[in-house]
């Protein structure tokens, strides 16, 4: 196995999706070769450290007032669907119709 | 090595009842929504738009979108996967109104061989994140993410951030799994090599 073929797999191998034999061959790969040892070793840090982070938390008091404007603007959509929304109706764009989950 | 786990899991019978009932109308349901999912979406918003102001403006306008048009979605697929839709694409339009000189689409691809291939294969020190004090590290993490194209950290913060998998990542985006792995894994390696400065292994740095 070489180097490229390791990398275009690194993503299964991180995520743990893919076959066991395929997953036996880049771990004996890993075995071996120090550069890919390395790169999969900091990319699995990498995606740790984002998210354990807590970066961009919503603090309470903006979460209290964003709850509010929201309930607002539900009720005042509910008393009148037709105008009452602050923003403007969505376009299609938007508002996605919905798809199954794979 | 031991595979990356998903942190989010899912009452998902509670949560039928809760969209039932909202559907109906009962605004109190709504709310227990928008408290499960607030702090979320606000991530991701504010990981696409870069801005606080505009992550706020989107966090209103998808969870009053999404009560809006409750009565089109049918249960297909999970709330939140549906609510992640409303909500990534009110970010890019904020993003493309803050930036109308770039083209800002979850469909950009940016493809060369380089930012695939690692340049510099450098070791990092043990415990990265405690080389530097919580604010300096999100300081740093912010600076990096942001130097991604906005198609490339929008599939990141979803799938490794928020944790959402591969298919649901690609339902939430309209893009094709091959296609969510290919930015997954192209973000994931350009974030590593961009957090190589800060967090490689010093001189004198002894641990193992």
């Amino acid at each position: 196995m070489k180097c490229s073929d390791f990398l275009k797999e690194l993503t299964d191998y991180l995520d743990d999706a893919m076959d066991s034999r395929t997953k036996a061959e880049l771990e004996e790969h890993l075995q071996w070769c120090h550069n890919c040892y390395v790169v999969c070793n900091t990319t699995k840090s990498t995606i740790e450290i984002y998210r354990d982070s807590k970066l961009y938390e919503l603090p309470d008091e903006l979460r209290t007032r964003i709850h509010s404007a929201i309930v607002a603007n539900c009720r005042s959509h509910k008393s009148n669907p037709q105008t009452a929304s602050s923003t403007k109706q969505p376009s299609p764009e938007e508002t996605p119709q919905e798809k199954p989950a794979k | 090595m031991e595979a990356i786990e998903n942190k989010v899991a899912e009452p998902a019978n509670e949560e039928t009842v809760l969209v039932e009932a909202a559907r109906s109308g009962d605004i109190g349901a709504f709310e227990s929504l928008v408290r499960r999912y607030d702090r979320n979406v606000f991530r991701i918003a504010q990981h696409i738009t870069q801005n606080r102001e505009d992550a706020e403006d989107v966090v209103q306008d998808a969870f009053l979108k999404a009560y809006q048009n409750l009565g089109q979605f049918q249960g297909q697929s999970k709330f939140y996967t549906w609510l992640v839709r409303i909500a990534v694409n009110e970010a890019l339009m904020r993003l493309r109104r803050r930036r109308p000189e770039r083209t800002v689409s979850i469909d950009e691809d940016i493809k060369t061989e380089e930012d695939s291939m690692p340049r510099e294969i450098a070791d990092w020190s043990p415990n990265p994140e405690q080389m530097y004090t919580q604010a300096e590290l999100k300081d740093i993490l912010g600076k990096t993410i942001q130097g991604l194209p906005p198609s490339f950290r929008t599939v990141f913060v979803l799938r490794d951030v928020e944790g959402l998998s591969t298919e649901e990542t690609a339902s939430a985006l309209e893009l094709s799994v091959p296609a969510v792995k290919s930015r997954l894994l192209r973000a994931r390696l350009q974030l590593r090599e961009r957090l190589n400065k800060y967090f490689k292994r010093r001189d004198g740095d002894t641990r193992p």
